[in-house]
């Protein structure tokens, strides 16, 4: 039917369409060797250091700040901006009393006398001052204020010396990592009004002011949302960094995160903030020959809470069966290739307080069913256990819907745990229910799979001391879901901020530790790894396994 | 016609409303709140912490009252400011909606290019070998997921071929317009193939239909050509069906595609409003929902205009007279 001017029509009209796609297409520009593409899956809400924790912003500030004090990669505690740590030993840390009588601590710090913001503003004591005053200040919309609020003065001894006098004497004195110096000489004028700080603070507004850094690199470029361009600092003291320019781009899902990285538009994935294990073990199997896979496990603490005002689970018997049933070995060999370690508490084995002759728990299917009768579930049909009363085993565990990896640790804690008779049921919500409702108010009935992250000698008082149960009538604080009661562990949590003598202290960790894994406030499951994937002639990155993330050496890495 | 306009602005201001109440309200009931997402993420956070920035970003307060607090500086141009990009709400989305236009305007206008002259050839031969082949080609369009089709156009392209890059909207450092098309190329791609088929169909059903009318028979008994049959006769009508999907797609067109910009690391209002209401980031997700929706109704206003202009047998004075 159609006649011939139609059919010239057509022809032109999509041959003028494929000409337009056709002369877009050509081979992209890609970056130099001094320049290093690196792709995170998050993107910074903010830049003030103090304004909010993300994961991705501490990522990115790692490389254009230093903090006072940090934890090393062999997860000791080290001075990056400061001389030399506090102890009693050197004269820098005093016990005082606090002005109401109370025990309380005087620490000494000197700042770097090299250390200068990149506008060659030398850092000063001054600066420490501004930061405390603003971290004070109720409406400045600083996140923690603890370690501000715990410092009741500060005296100037000079420029770069000062003494902080803290109101509790704590044995963790030493490290100040959450002052987050703010250059004084930009930050004050907008603090002038501390309400609208968070809106009118240079980080948000002069982003790329280089005043507002002092890290091997400065930021030079932000797109919200796509990446940031840094710089190397000027003025930067330390080693010269070896690559001119580090791009960090965003891109938020991981199979175009993996293809960005095929195609070379990225060179290397970050561990912090990158992919999970499996999937990175799935892109292993394709290219292990064009990059260098290494997985760090760290402080990611992977575990079922159970809900101990359920009286099935409230019976210790039950929990260690529960332990005793899942083959935890197993599941990091078949679903992680080995890399995530099995937990046997909620401190990492690489911690310096970890107890290694902390009770554990190996698979061990007949001690399961062992105590499962003795807890009066003896009563077996059709392979499910009930007890005298005609109850049946049925339990419920809870996780993140969406969440590969614990989707499959779920299903197969599932069949372990019907093969001594109990009957599990799954029950996944989003993220944002699960936390915000389920897990924050104690809505599970029975167990929820989730993760802990924390800090190297963490104490652990928001999730296992027995005033931390969230309550309507705390209005749900504190992050003792289990719902854990226990005053020896109190006591223990009590005594190890306090007594620092090294022997005693040692004990203390010891105890609590000890103690946790005999309770079973929780199931431990295993410490969650980084996958880092960086190309080969990328040297130098050493990953830490804690919150102090790689790139606070970024001047050590190097193109080989 | 004054009585037409005024009254579609009235109706407009009415759904702007409840929508904005009814968005709100929505992201108010959905559990936890922002502080609530920053304990989540930040473990040296106590609850004294979360008490007070609650109290100072308002939180504490019911949220009819935040509701009528924000529609109050609405009123007065103030829209707020983002908790999720940290810059007043406007800038971002300033930022936002011409990479949005950009990218789907393209992908709209290239997929009615596509669209209409092959629809129209598939109605001329209907049941022949190139309408069924036509038919695939749509339903494969429609039924790809596209996600899928995202990652397959990036792994032939920018992988394999190495021909086009994998993401974003510009090459760090670079300028240029090349520059741009180039990284536009796949996400046009993905958004023309995946709305080229049902555009083809509905030119096609359309276009049938038309072609089977008396008046089209009669110029063809008088021995008028295909081409003139076609393109002064059939396709004014045809087109108006068309017409209501595009006008429909209309709010979409800024509001993104989500899963596209997702993909290929685009920064368009998709992905914003997206974010926003994950975030709990009320002030954007709002203004990002409202822009869509006064868009969608600007979209169906233009197509009432545009149904006047196809079908003279339709009239505004009567629509309004009905009223």
């Amino acid at each position: 039917m159609a006649d011939k001017p139609i059919r010239n029509f057509l022809r032109y009209w999509l041959g003028a369409i494929a000409l337009v796609c056709g002369l877009a297409i050509a081979p992209p520009a890609f970056a130099a060797k001094d320049t290093l593409v690196i792709g995170i899956s998050q993107f910074p809400r903010n830049f003030n250091p103090n304004i909010e924790s993300m994961l991705a912003k501490s990522y990115v500030l790692a490389m254009a700040r230093r903090q006072i004090t940090i934890y090393d990669p062999n997860w000791k505690l080290i001075c990056l901006l400061c001389t030399e740590l506090p102890t009693y030993k050197n004269g820098r840390a005093k016990n005082e009393k606090t002005a109401d009588g109370k025990d309380g601590i005087a620490v000494t710090y000197s700042l770097l006398p090299q250390a200068v913001w990149g506008d060659g503003t030398p850092i000063t004591v001054k600066d420490v001052l501004f930061t405390w005053q603003a971290g004070r200040h109720k409406q400045s919309g600083f996140g923690n204020s603890e370690l501000f609020e715990r410092i009741t003065s500060i005296d100037v001894i000079d420029d770069k010396t000062f003494t902080l006098h803290v109101n509790k004497r704590t044995c963790d004195f030493a490290g100040i990592s959450g002052l987050e110096l703010l250059p004084a000489h930009i930050e004050e004028a907008n603090f002038a009004e501390p309400v609208e700080y968070r809106k009118r603070s240079a980080y948000e507004t002069d982003t790329t002011n280089p005043g507002l850094w002092y890290g091997p690199y400065r930021i030079a470029e932000v797109v919200s949302g796509s990446h940031i361009v840094l710089e190397r600092n000027p003025k930067w003291w330390g080693q010269k960094p070896a690559f001119k320019r580090i791009i960090v781009k965003a891109i938020e899902n991981t199979a175009a995160l993996t293809a960005n990285l095929l195609s070379g538009d990225i060179d290397y994935i970050a561990g912090e903030l990158g992919m999970t294990v499996d999937q990175a073990l799935a892109f292993e199997k394709r290219a292990k020959d064009k990059f260098d896979f290494e997985y760090k496990s760290g402080l990611i603490y992977e575990h079922i809470d159970v809900n101990l005002d359920n009286p099935v689970l409230a019976d210790i018997r039950m929990r260690r069966a529960l332990l005793h049933a899942i083959d935890r070995n197993a599941i990091n060999q078949q679903l992680f290739a080995g890399h995530q370690p099995v937990a046997h508490g909620q401190t990492n084995p690489l911690d310096t307080v970890y107890n290694p002759d902390t009770p554990k728990y190996a698979y061990d299917p007949k001690q399961a069913k062992a105590l499962l009768d003795a807890a009066g579930w003896s009563v077996i049909k059709q392979g499910i256990r009930h007890n005298a009363k005609g109850e049946r085993l049925q339990l419920e565990l809870m996780t993140t819907a969406g969440n590969k990896s614990r989707e499959l640790v779920q299903q197969v804690i599932q069949s372990q745990l019907k093969q001594v008779g109990i009957d599990l049921r799954l029950r996944n919500e989003p993220a944002r229910v699960f936390f915000g409702d389920t897990v924050s108010q104690r809505k599970f009935p029975d167990m929820v799979m989730y993760a802990w992250v924390s800090a190297p000698q963490n104490i652990p008082r928001t999730t296992l001391y027995s005033t931390q149960v969230p309550t309507p009538e705390n209005n749900w604080s504190g992050q003792n879901y289990p719902g854990y009661r226990n005053p020896v562990m109190d006591k223990v949590l009590d005594d190890v901020e306090t007594v620092c003598e090294d022997a005693p202290q040692k004990k203390l960790w010891h105890d609590m530790q000890r103690l946790y894994a005999e309770d079973l406030p929780a199931l431990p499951l295993y410490f969650r790894a980084n996958p880092f994937i960086m190309p080969k002639w990328l040297k130098g990155v050493t990953p830490t396994g804690h919150q102090f993330t790689s790139p606070n050496w970024v001047e050590t890495w190097t193109a080989e | 016609m004054f009585r037409y306009i005024a009254g579609r602005l009235l109706e407009s201001i009415v759904v702007l409303l409840v929508v904005s109440f009814a968005v709100y309200g929505l992201i108010g009931l959905m559990p936890g709140d922002p502080i609530d997402l920053m304990v989540q993420g930040d473990p040296n956070l106590t609850p004294e912490d979360a008490k007070r920035l609650k109290a100072l970003y308002g939180l504490d307060q019911p949220i009819i009252d935040r509701y009528l607090a924000w529609l109050g500086n609405a009123a007065q141009g103030d829209f707020g400011y983002s908790r999720n990009h940290g810059q007043p709400v406007l800038d971002v989305i300033g930022s936002r909606i011409g990479n949005t236009i950009f990218l789907l305007g393209i992908s709209l206008i290239l997929s009615l290019a596509i669209a209409i002259p092959i629809g129209i050839y598939a109605a001329l031969r209907p049941y022949s070998p190139l309408d069924y082949a036509i038919n695939m080609f749509c339903f494969a369009g429609i039924s790809i997921p596209p996600f899928w089709l995202a990652l397959l156009l990036i792994i032939l392209f920018s992988v394999t071929l190495g021909w086009l890059p994998a993401g974003g909207m510009a090459t760090v450092g670079a300028s240029g317009l090349l520059d741009r098309l180039e990284h536009a190329v796949l996400p046009v791609a993905a958004l023309t193939i995946a709305s080229v088929g049902s555009f083809t169909r509905f030119m096609r059903a359309s276009m049938i239909q038309t072609l089977r009318q008396d008046y089209i028979r009669t110029a063809r008994a008088k021995g008028v050509s295909t081409t003139r049959v076609v393109t002064h006769h059939a396709l004014q009508n045809a087109l108006i069906p068309l017409v209501t999907v595009i006008a429909l797609s209309f709010g979409t067109l800024f509001s993104g595609a989500l899963i596209t910009e997702t993909m290929f690391s685009w920064l368009g209002m998709g992905k914003m409003i997206y974010d926003a209401i994950l975030g709990n980031d009320y002030n954007l997700a709002l203004v990002g929902l409202m822009i869509a929706t006064v868009l969608t109704l600007a979209g169906n206003f233009l197509a009432d205009i545009g149904y006047v202009w196809l079908d003279p047998r339709v009239t505004i004075a009567s629509r309004a007279d009905k009223r």
